[in-house]
């Protein structure tokens, strides 16, 4: 890194730039507000002689910060990539050119816009410093696997096949998991129409035959601690003894159970051994095809002759009693369970009660054919089984026919879809919702998985229904644990063909994370930022708000209880600076500092000019692509915002507000993601945190005597680009009716 | 039949499902419907107070063994032949011929609602055309205005007197086509045929039920 500080500034006249705004001013204000000496106009900047001439000033003149004014930080990154020094990027194309018209009239608060933006840019550079990348690496390349279901046996063969080294736990005797208890499985591959073999065998075998997988069987996690790169698992074998791995980072694909019958009286289970769940057909099914005969009615032996399946038994339940969800397997499981009848024997009597029939995937084929091989489907609402001597009696609601008091007697065999529920070890957030559903809450599982050594808690969070906590469709198989990634039915319900899909998308993302780490960058989101938070632990006053707030528990404690910080295990969102009271946590390149001097930069008018200074700190994960969008539009949005990207809401520090405030700012805008159970934040809770922050600061107005209107919170999508300029244009009328700030020219 | 506890018992067995299958034509679609509802939507006689049933439920109730209920009811003779359902069904049933072939089914068991128009009308219209190899459209009105006894009769056909009138002018109507109607060439012909193809009908339908 360079010795001595050099600061440089380079403003574009491209793209409309030079015509719209006057240069020679705003090198002036860069020169006399921003104190930045060489400053230099280039009429196409992004071109390869503009770049070069940059990189000549880094490679020649020393320049060791740069300041590029031109268009949004987002633009042109491959242009403007100088990794070696610090930037900063004043926004004047999106920011200001293209969302303000071409008039006259125009012309002199578009220019403003343009120098306040440069006087933030200057700003900005002069608190930043390059990042010098996480210096507490670890560089283990193995990958652990924490089950040796259908999602771990892939999951380590693909690791394998990448050319990783994995350690496979699998705590009973025998790879495989559900897989291995099926008769047959849903087929996987056209055409659809009969159940495959379940594949297990090929699959243990393949492990056993890779030398880049080590099994532990009858094992268990004792002790997961460390980071990405450098965990260090405990495992406790079967012997009592207990053998260390060091792993960089791990999948955990803990599966399921299946939701207890037990919990059915009603539907006749426990009454009589006729009534069984799907795993228990699963094992009449491989006891008839080992005695090759047909599937025999447990009670007395005799062949199955009309076999009756329940969907949706305890699930879907709208009462709160039983499963809220739906498995998504079910539907499929019980049209290839119906099967084994049918193919076997034809004239056997197939019933199939359902309310809905979902078969995701290719399973609307595999229906079908379930049909054509007279597999009869009705819809109805399975009210009670009564077993009486060697049958049962299923009453049900007929749903076509409307018909309550159906019934179809003398079933043999009645089988009961109960569905998923995800073994994901303990609940760590259990004591936050204590209180409602506390009798249901007691009963679950206590038995750690991970048993991770974290202050936060042994396990992975859970989102909803044990669930462990990921987004759906952003960043399916992130954890709130970095490096620990979830994959198969603990992350959500899913069947065989899913699973398979999702140990393998988990195992890239362990990849990348366990390479990430190695090199000291963050993982997702901001994989490749070699920033990371560091504190003054002078001025902490060990207040533990940072080691709460953290989204993805970087932080434990250390012996004297100061916040130790596994730079690692960080995603540089920043919750951790924005929850600090005394601001002592920065990073390199973003800080309480960096944002800071830009809101103290901006100039602000006075009360009688009738021009409003509105500060908008913006999610540049959502909003501030949004408002770029905007911008690519052409959306007129109003000349008095000053626009600062954060990295997340929650890493917005409380000091900003009221700094910004105090400076005669009229008004304060927040823009983050949606938060709570569909949450849309890529840090999870940051935007949540900032909320619950936010819901504070009107004491602090009200203790300015200030209208508690000035400062607001939105939650604002990547595609709310017609949105965002509109509720900037509505708060700046509000901060007109409000009136201006008193707070101007102290 | 007549024991109505056996009947209960047997239903949602797949008895019924498989008499369909084996003995109306297209039956053996029956089992492929899944209960959407398309067809009901689609069609245009369901504000006609006989629409008992449609058709997504009158498979339903053949599934759930409602034998009687299915064969005595009015819905399959209320269908128009409009296609629709067949041109909308995503599992490409073909519900107008199997809607057809449950009518005929429940006729030829006497089961069929007795006076039903449409029924009614099909007999005459086969019993008239096969006469002569040609409809003799004075007859076939006449037996249609005195379907409901000969004090209707009269009145239907005062009713209609006047486009009568008007036909008799045009020339498209002749009286004595009553007493002597006209045929076509060879008659023979024609119920020789109609008599092999009823026999390939029962030789195919004693094959299918074997």
């Amino acid at each position: 890194m360079a010795v001595e500080k050099k600061v440089a500034a380079y403003i574009c006249q491209g793209c409309g730039l030079g015509e719209r705004l006057d240069t020679d001013a705003l090198v002036d204000v860069v020169k006399k507000e921003g104190k930045i000496q060489q400053v230099k106009p280039h009429p196409f900047l992004c071109s390869s002689e503009g770049v070069t001439m940059i990189q000549n000033d880094i490679d020649n003149d020393g320049v060791s910060h740069i300041m590029i004014g031109a268009c949004s930080r987002r633009a042109k990154t491959d242009a403007f990539n100088f990794p070696s020094v610090a930037m900063s990027r004043a926004n004047l194309r999106e920011g200001v050119i293209w969302i303000r018209p071409d008039t006259e009239e125009a012309r002199e608060t578009t220019q403003e816009m343009a120098e306040d933006y440069l006087r933030m840019g200057c700003a900005e550079i002069k608190a930043m410093r390059q990042p010098e990348g996480n210096p507490n690496t670890g560089t283990s390349k193995t990958l652990l696997v924490v089950g040796g279901g259908i999602t771990g046996m892939t999951a380590a063969l693909e690791a394998a096949k990448t050319g990783y080294p994995v350690v496979l736990v699998e705590k009973s005797g025998q790879l495989g998991g559900w897989a291995a208890k099926l008769h047959m499985r849903v087929p996987s591959h056209e055409p659809y129409k009969a159940p495959v073999d379940n594949g297990v065998a090929g699959m243990v075998s393949a492990i056993e035959a890779d030398p880049n997988i080590k099994v532990y069987l009858n094992a268990t996690l004792a002790k997961t601690s460390g980071a990405p790169g450098r965990f260090q698992a405990e495992i406790a074998t079967e012997s009592g003894s207990t053998a260390t791995e060091d792993v960089g980072a791990i999948v955990q694909a803990t599966g399921f159970e299946l939701y207890d019958a037990n919990k059915l009286p009603e539907l006749g289970y426990g009454a009589s051994p006729n009534v069984v769940d799907q795993g228990g057909l699963e094992q009449l099914a491989r006891e008839a095809a080992e005695r090759g005969g047909p599937i025999l009615r447990p009670s007395d032996g005799q062949p199955v002759k009309s076999v009756v399946f329940v969907q949706c038994a305890g699930q879907r339940d709208a009462s709160g009693t039983h499963l809220a969800y739906c498995s998504g397997h079910c539907c499929n499981t019980s049209i290839k369970q119906a099967m084994y009848f049918k193919d076997a024997n034809a004239d056997i009597d197939t019933t199939v009660l359902y309310t809905d029939l979902r078969t995701p995937g290719n399973g609307e084929d595999f229906y079908r054919s379930a049909q054509e091989k007279g597999v009869i489907f009705t819809k109805g609402k399975v009210a009670s089984v009564q077993p009486a001597g060697n049958t049962c009696k299923v009453n049900f609601h007929d749903l076509i026919l409307d018909d309550q008091n159906a019934s179809i007697e003398n079933a043999d065999l009645v089988v009961l879809a109960t569905g998923q529920v995800p073994n994901s070890g303990v609940n760590i957030d259990f004591k936050a919702v204590e209180g409602e559903e506390a009798a249901a809450e007691v009963e679950k599982k206590t038995i750690s998985i991970l048993n991770l050594d974290y202050r936060q808690g042994k396990d992975v969070p859970q989102l909803k229904y044990g669930f462990t906590d990921s987004h759906f469709i952003c960043f399916p198989y992130e954890t709130r644990r970095t490096g620990i990634y979830t994959a198969g039915p603990v992350r959500r319900p899913m069947d065989i063909a899913q699973a398979k899909e999702d140990a393998t998308g988990a195992t890239l993302k362990a990849i990348q994370a366990l390479e990430n780490a190695a090199i000291g960058s963050a993982a997702h989101p901001r994989s490749g930022d070699l920033s990371y938070p560091s504190v003054r632990l002078e001025g902490c006053t060990q207040c533990k708000r940072c080691t709460v707030e953290c989204p993805f528990g970087a932080i434990d404690e250390d012996e004297k209880r100061y916040p130790l910080f596994n730079e690692s295990r960080c995603r540089r969102c920043g919750t951790c600076m924005g929850a600090c009271p005394v601001r002592v946590i920065s990073f390199e390149n973003y800080s309480v500092d960096t944002v800071g001097s830009q809101i103290k930069a901006v100039s602000i008018p006075d009360e009688f000019s009738e021009k409003p200074r509105i500060l908008v700190l913006a999610c540049e994960n959502d909003a501030y692509p949004a408002m770029d969008m905007a911008a690519m539009n052409r959306t007129e949005t109003s000349s008095f915002v000053r626009v600062v990207p954060v990295r997340c809401l929650g890493s917005v520090n409380t000091i900003w507000i009221t700094d910004a405030l105090n400076s005669g700012y009229d008004g304060v805008m927040l823009m983050g993601c949606k938060h709570g159970d569909e949450y849309q934040c890529h840090f999870v809770k940051g935007s949540e945190l900032a909320n619950y922050r936010m819901s504070k600061i009107d004491d602090t107005l009200k203790g300015f005597n200030l209208e508690t209107d000035r400062v607001q919170t939105y939650e604002v999508a990547i595609t709310d680009i017609d949105r965002v300029p509109k509720l900037i244009n509505d708060f700046e009328k509000r901060m007109f009716e409000i009136g201006m700030s008193p707070f101007k020219g102290f | 039949m007549s024991n109505l506890s056996s009947q209960a018992a047997a239903q949602y067995n797949n008895n019924f499902l498989k008499e369909v299958e084996a003995m109306v034509e297209e039956g053996n679609w029956v089992k492929m419907c899944m209960q959407c509802g398309v067809c009901s939507g689609s069609c245009p006689t369901n504000f006609q107070a006989g629409w008992d049933h449609p058709p997504q439920e009158i498979f339903m109730m053949i599934r759930a063994g409602k034998r009687e209920e299915v064969l005595n009811s009015q819905s399959m003779w209320m269908c128009t032949s409009c296609y629709n359902c067949i041109v909308r069904c995503p599992r490409k049933l073909p519900i107008t011929h199997i809607m057809h072939g449950l009518a005929n089914y429940a006729h030829r068991l006497g089961l069929a609602p007795k006076n039903q128009p449409t029924r009614h009308f099909a007999k005459l219209f086969w019993n008239n055309c096969i006469q002569t190899g040609r409809v003799n459209e004075l007859k076939l009105s006449l037996g249609l205005y005195f379907k409901d006894g000969f004090k209707q009769g009269i009145i239907n056909g005062l009713a209609m007197k006047d486009v009568a009138l008007g036909l008799l002018k045009a020339k498209r109507l002749n009286p004595f086509e009553l007493f002597k109607a006209h045929g076509c060439k060879d008659q023979k012909g024609i119920h020789a045929m109609l008599k092999k193809a009823h026999e390939i009908e029962e030789r195919r339908k004693a094959i299918k039920t074997a």
